[in-house]
């Protein structure tokens, strides 16, 4: 034993020598560590001093001033306000706008077709079950690329022109007099309010005040019915009795924003075929609409399967221990195999939320005007800033992935596993 | 120990980024073939045909400047660019020259770094509408659907034609030309705006040309021709002289049929010049003397390209106009051979 003791403190005080870097299991790793460092700091050097290089061979600078230059193109999908005079800054934010507004509406369509095809294909129909399969695996099997152009050229092709709708004996005409689907988009009913509020100026953009006010009002009233159900729960915990809510919480929920409405003199502006093309009305344009199809159909096969996936990993102990317990079919999928299914649905979620955000992308297959079709496209074309453009481009989408999963993993941080 | 790392990380930086960029012109010898970027398919300009082979009057350009410098007119690989893409082709070094209807501007010459060789083509911007629309005057487009090609400056001229005529309009953007004919034959736009010779092109690809209208506003000047990188002078005179010589021959007479005749017995010192006999620029130029001599021979001198690819007997029939030659009232002009 002092034998031992003797050798282990003696080892430490041996000379360093160099070949001990590779021989000696204490400093190898480190050796390996730093070499491969070194080799990645070296490739990065590269890189960078190419760039630098060139650039200098082609006499071009870096600089960002392009944005903030006439961009001189027009853009037909615009949520804020923005004409040709405008900036290519101001270009790239609607742009992302519309971006943003494709990803969200995508990732609901997929969310919804998702689920509703990953439950069905779990239905004890066989015929509903082998329907489910054949979407998934025709729509998931095909590139994405390929149903985007699908999808636009069945709105441009197989749709009816406005000039179908003129005249004594129109072919086409509008579904209840208030949608028309034509071959330059679908136009639907627009809110309108007699009595606005006007905007908000808040520098770059002016979002309308009675939209504000809306969104605010509903927030309010579900706040107020979450404090409702909560306060019911706590008497039901106390005395054993639930009160009655239903009637305060259709009261709480529809009522401000009913009077709201009433008050700013809502009412619906009807689309109407005037010269070209229809005026008036909301105009979803087929780019959007072959977008979202495309995206929303495409990625709700990945999302079937894995709401399938979520379903089947939960034991069949678990429903039938609830069924045992007493609970009926609906409330043991609430209150057993779903809050135990999300925990395997939701981080494959968020992977193809962030799939459909990159993949809007795609945009310009169909002249749909994302980030990258005006910015990562025109603006880049325009002012030859490639390597800016392209930088700035990656950043943005970087930021946007990055805000999407960190929202996710706080819900999924919610609906995990909670141990105590 | 960290210091010698160091110091080999450094040299072996240095070492790395120390290859110097080779000229064009050995780069193409190098290779044995020229990569031309054209546009992905328009009838006339540049478009594959049954077999496979590409043809048009982008595509006899690049032609004559292999036949030039590589001495086979058929040594050129074809790159199809969109018109978002060209530029990134050419600044990359993924081809050597760009032919491919793309406008000469001050921005683009100045800030995008791009050498113009020479305009080979007078156009201007136009618009196409279906018959049946009873439009006779662009000014009657207000609040017409437009489909135009992204990234061109057609995109830009289209936007302050309707701001300065205080019309409006709905763009819809599309990829390429092939995109922009599907869309307005399937009734997604009212009008189809382009260069007038683009659209002349489109028009003669239609099932039924006379169904649809070009109207007679010409909103912009554009004149076209190929592109080369900035900073390889060499290379840019090469392209620039291929092209005067394509003009020199069809103003001295000189042919695809004659030229092998007229290079051996010819009186006329400029021809003389032109063709290797007398003086010896094709070397100052870094070629043989044969070198204009190959490429007239590709494909004939200018207006024999012309003729061939969008003149009277081919469905485009583009009348030469502009494009004639300045001794028949036109701005097609070479430098002289001296």
């Amino acid at each position: 034993m002092a034998h031992a003791i003797t050798f282990s403190t003696r080892e430490p005080h041996r000379a360093f020598r160099l070949s001990m870097l590779l021989n000696d299991s204490r400093y190898r790793s480190y050796t390996i560590q730093i070499f491969v460092l070194m080799c990645l700091m070296l490739g990065i050097a590269w890189l960078v001093d190419n760039t630098v290089r060139n650039l200098a061979l082609l006499g071009k600078d870096f600089s960002f001033s392009f944005l903030w230059s006439t961009a001189g193109y027009d853009i037909n999908q615009r949520l804020i306000n923005y004409d040709t005079q405008m900036t290519h800054g101001r270009a790239a934010l609607v742009g992302l706008l519309n971006t943003v507004v494709l990803a969200v509406l995508s990732c609901a369509l997929a969310t919804i077709i998702g689920v509703a095809a990953g439950v069905l294909r779990l239905s004890g129909n066989p015929i509903v079950a082998r329907l489910m399969t054949v979407y998934v695996e025709v729509f998931r099997n095909i590139p994405l690329l390929l149903w985007i152009l699908v999808f636009g050229a069945i709105m441009s092709e197989a749709v009816p022109a406005p000039n179908a709708f003129k005249g004594e004996n129109a072919t086409a005409s509008m579904i209840f007099g208030a949608v028309a689907i034509t071959n330059r988009g679908v136009f639907v009913p627009e809110p309108l309010f007699t009595r606005d509020l006007g905007t908000l100026n808040l520098g770059i953009i002016q979002p309308s005040l009675s939209v504000v006010a809306i969104v605010v009002v509903v927030i309010l009233c579900w706040l107020v019915h979450r404090a409702l159900v909560r306060h019911a729960e706590r008497v039901q915990s106390q005395t054993g009795i639930r009160p009655v809510t239903w009637w305060k919480t259709i009261t709480v929920l529809s009522g401000p924003p009913l009077l709201l409405l009433w008050a700013l003199g809502f009412h619906l502006g009807y689309p109407e075929l005037r010269g070209f093309n229809f005026q008036g009305g909301l105009q979803l344009r087929n780019a959007l609409i072959a977008m979202w199809l495309g995206l929303g159909i495409y990625t709700g096969a990945f999302i079937a399967e894995n709401v399938r996936a979520g379903i089947l990993a939960i034991s069949k102990g678990q429903s039938e221990a609830a069924h045992a317990l007493g609970l009926r079919p609906g409330k043991t999928m609430r209150l057993v195999i779903l809050p135990q299914a999300l925990r395997v649905i939701v981080p494959p979620l968020i992977s193809q939320y962030l799939n459909i955000t990159k993949n809007t992308s795609l945009g310009l297959a169909v002249g749909y005007m994302d980030l990258r079709s005006t910015f990562g496209g025109i603006t880049i074309n325009q002012t030859g800033r490639e390597l800016e453009g392209m930088l700035l481009l990656m950043l943005i989408y970087l930021s946007l992935s990055l805000t999407i999963s960190g929202s996710m993993n706080v819900y999924n941080a919610r609906v995990g596993l909670k141990e105590r | 120990m960290k210091k010698s790392l160091f110091l080999l990380t450094l040299s072996a930086v240095a070492l790395l980024s120390g290859t110097a960029m080779a000229g064009t012109l050995d780069e193409v010898k190098a290779r044995g073939k020229l990569n031309c970027g054209v546009s992905s398919g328009t009838a006339g300009f540049s478009a594959p045909d049954a077999k496979g082979v590409w043809q048009g009057f982008d595509v006899a350009f690049c032609r004559a400047v292999a036949a030039a410098v590589l001495g086979d007119p058929m040594k050129v690989e074809f790159v199809p660019t969109t018109g978002q893409t060209r530029f990134t082709a050419l600044a990359s070094g993924e081809i050597d020259v760009l032919s491919r209807a793309t406008t000469w501007t001050f921005s683009r010459d100045t800030d995008l770094k791009l050498t113009f060789a020479g305009t080979n083509f007078y156009d201007g911007q136009a618009f196409m509408v279906k018959k049946e629309l009873g439009v006779s005057s662009a000014k009657d487009l207000n609040g017409a659907t437009v489909c135009i090609q992204s990234g061109t400056t057609t995109e830009l001229n289209l936007a302050e034609y309707f701001r300065i005529n205080k019309m409006s309009y709905e763009p819809v953007p599309v990829d390429s030309s092939a995109e922009g004919e599907r869309q307005y034959q399937a009734g997604a736009c009212d009008v189809y705006t382009s260069d007038g010779s683009n659209l002349a092109s489109v028009r003669a690809s239609f099932k039924n040309p006379p169904d649809h209208v070009i109207l007679p506003e010409i909103i912009s000047k554009e004149p076209l021709g190929p592109i080369v990188r900035q900073g390889d002078e060499q290379w840019a005179d090469i392209v620039h002289w291929t092209q005067n010589a394509l003009f020199a021959a069809e103003e001295l007479g000189v042919t695809k049929a004659n030229v092998d005749q007229l290079a051996d017995a010819s009186d006329d010192p400029e021809i003389n010049r032109l063709l290797g006999k007398e003086g010896d620029l094709g070397k100052m130029l870094g070629l043989d003397a044969d070198w204009a001599r190959r490429a007239i021979a590709a494909g004939g001198n200018y207006g024999e390209i012309f003729a061939a690819n969008l003149g009277d007997d081919t469905p485009i029939r583009l009348t030469r106009g502009l494009n004639a030659l300045w001794t028949k009232g036109g701005l097609m002009y070479s430098q002289p051979f001296r």
